[in-house]
């Protein structure tokens, strides 16, 4: 593995050995991420609440700085084969395919001898390049996350400087390629570890579920180092064919030191359906932009959120719903837990095209303070220029409930269990809809360690 | 130990405004106490400040309960304890279901009694299933209620039934009913009311409160206690109810010179 830095340099060398196409659009991106200022957290809209927003105050002291955060404290790597001695975890024995990740370096992928024989590809993404030159030249980062923001929905940015930087820099990630009508009905699974002080992890994800396909993925971002400071800028890819059905689901647990940036991006075709679960556990600050593009009639998208912050965590997402066409159905439901000094932002847009009528769009953020110094801020919104069009939205916050405690705790319940048993409740709508019990089980661990720490 | 509840010269006060003002009553295991008095007189003031919630204020008094000052305690401590109390209005926890939420009531409760200390294990699973089940058949409660979330969205009747499930399971030595009975129709005052009488013993002491005396039919006291204003004004046997019934709390409030405190809606 080699170390380098945010450099030119090193992009050309990261992309000597990859295709002209691909050195071509790391330039390019290259050049975007120069001409590209540090977002401005007083001036650019779309990274207003990515501070603390406790203080007005301390908006006009950091001015145009993220505080503490400089992009060239942190590494980008270039390597191929890992050290094998990473061990794959346990739970993956009853996966269909797995790959795990270390430090931006693929480890290990597995995938079953019937998946094979159905031309199900799933690789790291620079096997990949070599492997299916053609597949990633149409896809990557051409149609879903791109260096210009093709959403109308306001509250993402055009032009990411954070896009950019992935890429030029991506290193790690893969692909997961499903042919029409394969069905696979037993979950692959990812690991994606960072245990490197200063390592910058930049993996790309690209999952392509063809016509009347059916896949399963479970990926976990997670440091197993807790100290190790660290930067990812990732980002997810997503593309449901016709009438394909595609479960995603990723659990975020990067340690407190790790500054989190990243652009997921679904198109779901028509009469597709997508099962989309995002759980936030982890990162010092997080910026996420989440958006899924209806492309065609009948698709249907359900966006999970579930997210426990602690200490002085931030987490900023934003979200796009974008019907771009009629008789298309989105469902998003974002729960949020603070505790400690922690602050979230959440801003939420549904963007109906004029086409698109007989649509059904909802959008519920809601959020619970475990204590009096967290703060939430969440910003739901629509935007519809059809006629037909059902929507609704709303948005909540507020702090736990004294009557709620006191009826626990005359049961008998000590404070921390009535506590832990309406933080359960409270994650109760979007746990039922999570697809599996090993993933609610892994979720709910996960909420148990948050709250004994 | 005494398992009797001795309260004393009681003074609770909700946003500063003293509601209950130097209370004197004991409840012994065993015995079934009515206390009665008109919307506002401070029955749930007291009922609350009781087990220790964090908006009624104790200004001044004791009670005791297990030789010990409960008015230290938390809640939780209190009813490991034995103190119990069915709410007048019960939360609704939504997400959180009955079963789940008594299982881990049921576990810390018991755990209290055997060994004194914080002890989280629950109670095994087959274990206590059978037992709920068989607590619901015995209170008339539908089976797919142990599935519901707590209080959410149940009607009043089956709020009321909740709480004296929780009450069966919870076997305490000391039970506060607040108002189990209003809101309900004829049936559901019967079914709460032979509920709760199955469940009286020697084991148990019960402290009604209530509005009107129409839960008393299904348990008879031994002792009923009239609150004005914040104060025990009468204590006797079963014949107070009848002159409540035939004259209801005016002749009283004029005997102890109390004027009637006017409600905006009932609390
Ligand atoms: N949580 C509360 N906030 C404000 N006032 C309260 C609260 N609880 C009780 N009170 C006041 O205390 C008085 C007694 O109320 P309460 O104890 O509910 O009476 P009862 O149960 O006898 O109807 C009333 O004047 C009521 O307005
Ligand atoms: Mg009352």
């Amino acid at each position: 593995m080699q170390k380098g830095d945010f450099s030119k340099d090193f992009v050309e060398k990261i992309a000597q050995d990859e295709p002209q196409w691909m050195r071509e659009r790391r330039l390019e991106a290259y050049a975007l991420y120069e001409s590209l200022p540090m977002p401005h957290t007083t001036e650019d809209d779309t990274w207003r609440r990515t501070v603390d927003m406790r203080t007005q105050d301390y908006w006009r002291r950091t001015r145009r700085h993220l505080r503490g955060f400089a992009v060239d404290n942190y590494r980008p790597t270039i390597g191929q084969n890992g050290d094998t001695s990473v061990e794959v975890p346990k739970d993956s024995e009853d996966a269909a395919g797995v790959i795990l990740q270390l430090d931006g370096q693929h480890q290990h992928t597995s995938l079953s001898a019937e998946l094979e024989k159905q031309d199900v590809y799933f690789a790291d993404l620079h096997t990949a390049l070599k492997e299916r030159d053609e597949l990633l030249r149409d896809y990557f980062m051409t149609k879903a996350v791109t260096l210009e923001t093709t959403l109308k929905s306001g509250n993402i940015a055009t032009s990411n400087k954070f896009d950019a930087l992935h890429g030029a820099f991506w290193q790690g990630g893969y692909v997961l390629h499903v042919p029409k009508g394969i069905r696979v009905e037993v979950p692959l699974r990812v690991y994606i570890r960072l245990s490197e002080e200063q390592h910058a992890d930049l993996s790309h994800i690209l999952v392509i579920a063809e016509e009347n396909s059916q896949v399963v993925i479970l990926e976990d971002n997670l440091s197993t180092n807790q100290e190790a400071g660290g930067l990812h800028s990732g980002a997810v890819e997503i593309f449901a064919g016709q009438n394909a059905n595609v479960t995603y689901v990723q659990v975020q647990n990067w340690n407190r030191q790790v500054w989190n940036f990243a652009s997921h991006r679904a198109m779901v075709s028509k009469d597709a359906k997508l099962c989309w679960v995002t759980a936030t556990f982890g990162g010092r600050l997080n910026k996420l932009n989440q958006a899924i593009v209806l492309e065609g009639n009948g698709a249907n998208a359900q966006m999970l959120g579930l997210a426990f912050t602690d200490a002085r965590q931030h987490l900023d997402v934003s979200t796009a719903q974008e019907h771009v066409s009629p008789h298309t159905f989105s469902d998003l439901l974002y729960r949020t837990v603070l505790k400690d000094r922690s602050q979230t932002a959440w801003g939420g847009n549904i963007y109906v095209y004029p086409e698109a009528n007989y649509t059904d769009a909802y959008q519920k953020n809601d959020n619970l303070l475990l204590s009096e110094r967290a703060h939430a801020d969440t910003l739901p919104g629509l935007e519809i220029q059809a006629h037909e069009v059902r929507c609704t939205h709303g948005a909540t916050a507020g702090k736990i409930d004294t009557d709620q405690v006191f009826y626990l705790m005359s049961r008998g319940l000590s404070y921390a269990q009535a506590e832990k048993l309406i933080v359960d409740g409270f994650f109760e709508p979007v746990m039922e809809r999570v697809p599996m019990e090993s993933v609610r089980e892994e979720l709910q661990e996960f909420v148990s360690r948050k709250l004994e720490t | 130990m005494c398992n009797d509840l001795i309260i004393q010269d009681l003074h609770v006060s909700v946003q500063g405004n003293p509601i209950i003002k130097g209370l004197n009553l004991t409840v012994k295991q065993g015995e079934v106490h009515a206390l009665m008095g008109p919307n506002g007189s401070g029955k749930s003031t007291l009922a609350k400040g009781l087990m220790g919630h964090p908006f009624y204020e104790i200004d001044s008094g004791e009670v005791i309960f297990n030789d010990v000052d409960v008015l230290e305690l938390e809640p939780n401590e209190r009813a490991k304890l034995g103190l119990f109390l069915a709410f007048q209005y019960p939360t609704a926890i939504p997400g959180v279901s009955l079963a789940n939420f008594l299982r881990i009531a049921a576990s810390a409760v018991r755990s209290a009694e055997t060994n004194g200390s914080e002890n989280n294990e629950l109670i095994p699973m087959r274990e206590f299933r059978k037992e709920l089940r068989a607590k619901m058949t015995q209170l008339g409660v539908d089976d797919s209620f142990a599935r519901r979330y707590l209080n959410d969205g149940f009607s009043g009747g089956e709020m009321k039934r909740a709480e004296i499930l929780q009450l069966a399971m919870l076997e305490p030595k000391i039970a506060i009913l607040d108002e189990t009975d209003s809101g309900l129709d004829i049936d559901a005052v019967r079914i709460v009311g032979e509920s709760v009488s199955s469940l009286v013993g020697p084991e148990l002491g019960v402290l009604i409160i209530t509005h009107y005396p129409r839960l008393l039919d299904y348990i008879r006291p031994q002792f009923v206690h009239i609150l004005l204003d914040g104060r025990i004004v009468e204590s006797g046997g079963w014949e107070l109810t009848q002159v409540l019934e035939a004259e209801g709390y005016d002749p009283m409030r004029e005997k102890y010179g109390i004027a009637e405190t006017v409600q905006e809606n009932t609390i």
